[in-house]
């Protein structure tokens, strides 16, 4: 609503039906917020119940009621009790949000947003990456040129990914978002939409960090494609490009997985550039939400490495985040493992389908 | 007729034989071919005529493959090709830059003398030229699927394998899958390098007697080191050596009555 006004006014618009209808607008859900925080405030006010804990050995704490959030005695429960409760403490890590400054509670927003950012990084890279292999081998001529650009490539695979970062900032961030938002939220500014750190801004950063693992392996498939193959498809009068998709594609597609399968564990497990191209501590929401347009590529999103990182060392009490961090660590491996489970069996799929060689 | 009762004659020194009188298919003019400064083709003129098999024979290394594929241009896609002199099919001449290769190579099919299978299934394969072509009805690739598997003497053996991939199949089953493949677009020229050099007996049978049924239809030429199959399948045999057609003419003449002593060398056995 604000962001109406501003527009308004931007468009030179400083009185009349539409701002004041606007200003009234604004008025009245301030005050229904008022309303509500102070009903929020008498609530909390009426928890003044806790609860006196007895332990062996005659130790008594008190704890008011408001921080208790779960209370079972282990002792008393036996293995089917128990292992329930084991389950809902699995389940709470994996798909509740965190708490207590994300030293108890779940990580599932950090889990989200991993995996959010991988699914965007390989949509963004699997295109890229694949049509700069067939450019770089079917298409350009061989030369000097083509042979820089396959040196180059190669060296920016082995360029420290905080480079990329700094590169995300640079160019994403200031050039790019800067631009969508002169553009497209002039209302916003000077707050930044896509200016700014972001999920996109982070998946694209990744996408150039693990391009060159795709162009290579889908480089290597083109290599292995017989030149029989392609004259095959050509003396029987397929043009150069239907020659291409119908027959060097196929037969190149799990090379291509293999790219993005080591591209995706590649990018799961980078922290550093994320650090300064989106990843917070802590997203207010997550980047899929049931507001329009329900997917918000400009927000900042959490990410499992840099939980890792933020409780293990910048929590307020590291050694009570300690299995947290195991368990974030586990997790991250096993989403790793889950991801690269997934896309090799597309590829075992594939090559079932095509390559069976008995020549 | 086989290699055993040459006779031997007394050769005449004419370059490449008479001139044919049949109807020609494919003209060639004074080609010669350079692949970057090496000459593998020496200014070859001949025809070949319609609705007949012709046969090349040579020693390996001769240019039989090289002179092939300039029928359909498949020449083009070597880097450092040179080609000087005019080769005319059915009255146009290939030679001509602007002319779209892909029409020419839907008229010109080819087998590759190593067989050379699409990663796909047996079926696909096969499909692969009619839906090049434009055929998008399941029925009319079915039928074509079938007659063109029949033909090249594979079908009772994939009959019930058409969606396995086409790289399950043997060697020998692999070059009659190409065969198939390209005889499914009915090309006017079908040009087979080596087509049964994988194949057993009784399949080298099956393909002769295809390329004696086709010939009704078809122009065939053929590329191969077994001069028994020359001598039953071809009604004109041309003899290569260095790049060079040292003798072209009427199969049975060229067999029983060559013309030059290396035809006679190469045929009796006592050269290459
Ligand atoms: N792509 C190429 N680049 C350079 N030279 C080539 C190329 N292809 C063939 N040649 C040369 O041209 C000559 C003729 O080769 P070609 O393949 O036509 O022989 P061929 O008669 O088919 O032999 P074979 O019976 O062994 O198949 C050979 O000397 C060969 O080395
Ligand atoms: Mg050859």
């Amino acid at each position: 609503m604000r962001l109406r006004l501003k527009g308004l006014e931007l468009r030179g618009v400083k009185s009349g039906d539409a701002v004041d209808r606007l200003r009234r607008e604004m008025t009245a859900q301030q005050d229904r917020y008022a309303l509500h925080e102070g009903r929020v405030a008498e609530l909390r006010a009426q928890q003044r119940s806790s609860v006196v804990v007895a332990a062996d050995g005659g130790k008594q704490k008190e704890l008011p009621l408001a921080q208790v959030v779960d209370a079972y005695r282990p002792n008393a429960m036996g293995p089917v009790a128990k292992s329930l409760a084991y389950a809902g403490n699995v389940w709470e890590f994996v798909a509740d949000d965190p708490r207590e400054s994300n030293t108890e509670g779940g990580v599932f927003p950090a889990i989200f947003g991993t995996v959010m950012m991988v699914l965007i990084m390989s949509v963004v890279v699997t295109p890229l990456g694949v049509l700069a292999a067939f450019y770089l081998r079917e298409y350009a001529r061989q030369g000097p040129f083509v042979s820089a650009v396959r040196i180059a490539v190669n060296n920016l695979a082995g360029v420290p990914s905080i480079v990329f970062g700094v590169f995300g900032v640079a160019f994403f961030i200031y050039v790019v978002g800067g631009t969508l938002d002169r553009l497209f939220y002039p209302g916003a500014l000077p707050t930044p939409t896509f200016g700014t750190g972001g999920i996109l801004w982070a998946s694209l950063t990744l996408a150039l960090l693990t391009v060159p693992v795709v162009i290579v392996a889908t480089e290597e498939g083109l290599a292995a494609v017989p030149r029989g193959t392609r004259e095959a498809s050509l003396a029987l009068g397929a043009t150069k490009l239907e020659t291409t998709l119908r027959v060097v594609l196929p037969a190149v597609m799990p090379s291509i997985l293999t790219g993005l399968i080591l591209a995706m564990a590649r990018a799961a497990g980078e922290v550093a550039p994320l650090m300064i191209t989106g990843v917070v501590k802590l997203a207010p929401a997550l980047p899929i939400d049931s507001a329009w347009p329900f997917l918000h590529l400009d927000r900042k999103f959490m990410h499992l490495g840099f939980h890792i990182y933020d409780v293990g060392f910048q929590s307020p009490n590291v050694d009570a985040a300690r299995p947290m961090v195991f368990a974030t660590t586990l997790l991250l491996l096993l989403i790793v493992v889950l991801l690269n489970l997934a896309a090799m069996t597309l590829r075992n799929r594939l090559r079932r389908r095509y390559a069976t060689g008995a020549i | 007729m086989a290699v055993a009762n040459v006779r031997i004659s007394v050769p005449s020194r004419e370059a490449a034989g008479p001139p044919i009188s049949e109807a020609p298919m494919v003209e060639i003019e004074h080609l010669s071919l350079w692949y970057g400064s090496k000459l593998a083709l020496k200014d070859i003129t001949m025809s070949v005529p319609k609705h007949r098999v012709t046969a090349f024979i040579g020693p390996s290394g001769c240019g039989k493959t090289t002179l092939l594929r300039c029928l359909n241009r498949m020449n083009d896609l070597v880097d450092g090709v040179r080609i000087a002199g005019t080769i005319r099919i059915g009255g146009t001449d290939v030679s001509d830059p602007a002319l779209e290769v892909t029409e020419l190579r839907k008229r010109v099919g080819m087998v590759f003398q190593k067989s050379n299978p699409f990663p796909k299934s047996i079926f696909e394969n096969v499909a692969y030229g009619p839906r090049i072509l434009g055929v998008r009805s399941r029925s009319d690739l079915d039928a074509t699927v079938e007659r063109s598997l029949r033909a090249a003497a594979l079908w009772e053996e994939v009959a019930d394998r058409l969606d396995d991939s086409a790289l399950g199949l043997s060697g020998g089953q692999q070059q009659r899958l190409c065969i198939a493949r390209a005889i499914a677009v009915e090309p006017d020229v079908l040009l087979m390098d080596e087509p049964c050099s994988a194949l057993d007996p009784i399949a080298t049978g099956r393909i002769e007697e295809l390329m004696l049924e086709l010939k009704a239809s078809y122009t065939i030429v053929i590329v191969t080191h077994n001069m028994q199959q020359a001598a039953r399948v071809s009604d004109y045999t041309g003899f290569m050596l260095l790049g060079e057609l040292v003798e072209f003419g009427l199969t049975r003449e060229l067999f029983t009555n060559p013309r030059d002593p290396r035809t006679e060398a190469y045929i009796t056995g006592r050269f290459g």
